[in-house]
């Protein structure tokens, strides 16, 4: 597409990619300027990291950090080893009823945990999990989306390097992991940075099952510092704001290339 | 494609024996994702289903009320508001993220100064947690000292309460999501025009075809596939996008931003009425249901050429 763009639908995606990108700019703006400029934008404005400083200051923010990064390794932990197995068996095993198995997998894609947060919630009781961090992140190890895209990737695999490693006398499992995981490396980075970005972004679940400092992520966290009520400046909740998005966006800055790719790749199925 | 493993094997027997064991290997394979997977979905599914048709008495013991929570149900203004809320909802965000998506796309596509930079720009709010972005619009929209307000000032109106105001508040849901939103569906778009190939579109070119024309009876048609993928699941998000109104409205005011997820946790966790929450899920499943029955039953079967 060596077409020339014309110069009026130039500006307009460039004024659009402007647009786009104002909120978080106005974000990081106020987060580092003095509460006094928070509307007025100028250029003479000081520059303070005072707002952060407060921020982190007056709610556990190193705890929530802790929690969110403990949440994400562990749902994604969890999530590559049963997806992993699972997708196994549906990718080269024949077995009595994998067909209706894999339609309940499926289920899962269409009827995600998210919305079933009343039976969940009571299942979470039932188990004596509440207010853990496991609690948040059980409902998501199962992930049918995780399933699906290693089964496809892993069909793809050729029968003979499968064959190759049997006649060495690899088992099963032995063959999984030198033969299916190696090749499949490009799913799991995939499948890895959007489960982080999910997880990490995640709300109204952990919201509902937790309930202490010790085990809320931070976008939780975010919600109760932030809450209208406690009457704290725009600028430090702006702070507070850029605190929680900071790690996935310098990420996602940093390796651009690999997440707009895992995007892609995860969508398209 | 025969893509298990052939072994070859001698006796029937031993071919009996050998498919057993193998079935076995599999559902040994399967078991923890299984077992996880009829904990927080399967069994939740059926329960929200039965709970549907009880109530719990004061001594806690559940009590058989048969369609008495869908009775009243219907008779609950506040569940048809909500409803008809998911549908304005989905109809003010879906085909205009859709259309500013694949406008995004094509423009990305291009060989223009600066498509990294625009793909960088256009794709930033999706991976924004829902609750920043809520703080931060939320600020947009605050009376007389929010961003908007100040526009509006220097054009010397006066101040509005956007949020607070019943005829505009889901419009401003509606734009906040929709700028969260495009640059996801933007992707798919990409990712679909990258494989096209350019041929049909140097053929029409050489015919002397405009490129209005080319677009809609070209590049549109091929995208249909995409298009489609696209808005299921937009529909699906539309349904459990609700994190914003936590921090910015609470469903407010007067129910006129809540969403039937929001309703269903506001039933569930401040009324603690299990048993309507249940009978309110059931009409979400009930949605999502369908959902997917136009996707794999329908659409899945047409689409052939992706």
């Amino acid at each position: 597409m060596n077409r020339t763009t014309h110069p009026l639908e130039m500006i307009a995606a460039w004024l659009l990619a402007l647009l786009w990108l104002a909120p978080l700019a106005y974000a990081l703006w106020s987060s580092i300027h003095p509460a006094a400029y928070a509307t007025s934008f100028s250029l003479s404005a000081p520059l303070t990291l005072e707002n952060f400083a407060r921020a982190w200051n007056q709610a556990p923010f190193a705890r929530y950090y802790l929690n969110t990064v403990m949440l994400v390794t562990l749902i994604l932990a969890g999530q590559l080893v049963l997806c992993t197995l699972a997708a196994y068996a549906f990718a080269r095993f024949k077995f009595r009823g994998s067909g209706i198995a894999f339609a309940l997998v499926l289920l899962q894609l269409m009827i995600m945990p998210d919305v079933l947060i009343v039976e969940n919630y009571r299942m979470i009781g039932t188990l004596g999990l509440l207010d853990t961090i496991v609690a948040i992140g059980l409902p998501y190890m199962a992930s049918a989306f995780g399933i699906f895209l290693l089964r496809q990737t892993f069909k793809a695999v050729p029968v003979e390097l499968v064959e190759a490693a049997r006649v060495e006398g690899a088992n099963a499992l032995q063959v999984l992991w030198k033969v299916y995981v190696p090749l499949a490396r490009p799913t799991y980075v995939a499948f890895g940075l959007v489960s982080v970005s999910y997880h990490w972004n995640n709300f109204l679940w952990p919201l509902i099952v937790t309930n202490s400092v010790e085990s809320r992520p931070l976008t939780v966290g975010l919600a109760v510092f932030g809450a209208p009520e406690t009457g704290v400046d725009w600028s430090i909740i702006n702070a507070a704001t850029v605190m929680t998005m900071a790690p996935l966006l310098i990420a996602f800055l940093v390796f651009q290339r690999q997440f707009v790719q895992s995007f892609m790749r995860a969508g398209i199925r | 494609m025969s893509s298990q493993i052939a072994i070859p094997v001698p006796k029937p027997q031993r071919a009996r024996a050998y498919a057993w064991r193998n079935s076995v290997n599999a559902w040994l394979l399967l078991l923890p994702a299984a077992v996880l997977l009829a904990m927080f979905t399967h069994y939740p599914i059926v329960a929200t289903i039965q709970h549907s048709f009880f109530i719990t008495r004061r001594s806690g013991e559940p009590l058989f009320v048969g369609f008495e929570n869908y009775r009243a149900m219907f008779e609950d203004s506040i569940f048809w508001q909500v409803l008809w809320n998911n549908f304005v909802f989905a109809a003010g965000t879906i085909p205009t993220s859709i259309a500013l998506a694949l406008l995004m796309a094509l423009w990305v596509n291009r060989n223009m100064r600066g498509r990294g930079f625009l793909r960088l720009a256009y794709f930033t709010p999706t991976i924004l947690p829902m609750i920043a972005v809520a703080n931060i619009w939320l600020f947009f929209y605050t009376p007389d000292y929010g961003l908007l307000d100040q526009l509006r000032g220097l054009a010397g109106l006066p101040g509005w309460n956007w949020l607070g105001d019943q005829r505009t508040v889901m419009g401003c849901m509606i734009v906040m999501v929709i700028w969260k939103e495009a640059g996801f569906f933007m992707i798919f778009y990409l990712a679909a025009l990258q494989q096209l190939s350019p041929d049909l579109e140097e053929a029409a070119a050489v015919e002397g075809a405009g490129r209005w024309y080319i677009f809609r009876r070209i590049t549109f048609p091929l995208l249909m596939p995409t298009t489609l993928f696209v808005a299921i699941n937009a529909v699906i998000n539309s349904f459990k996008l609700v994190d914003h109104l936590v921090i910015m409205t609470k469903g407010g005011p007067n129910n006129a931003s809540s969403l039937l997820l929001y309703y269903i946790y506001e039933v569930a966790f401040t009324f603690q009425d299990a048993a309507y929450a249940a009978t309110l899920t059931v009409v979400l499943l009930a949605l999502l249901a369908t959902v997917a029955l136009i996707k794999f039953g329908y659409l899945d079967r047409r689409i052939h050429y992706q």
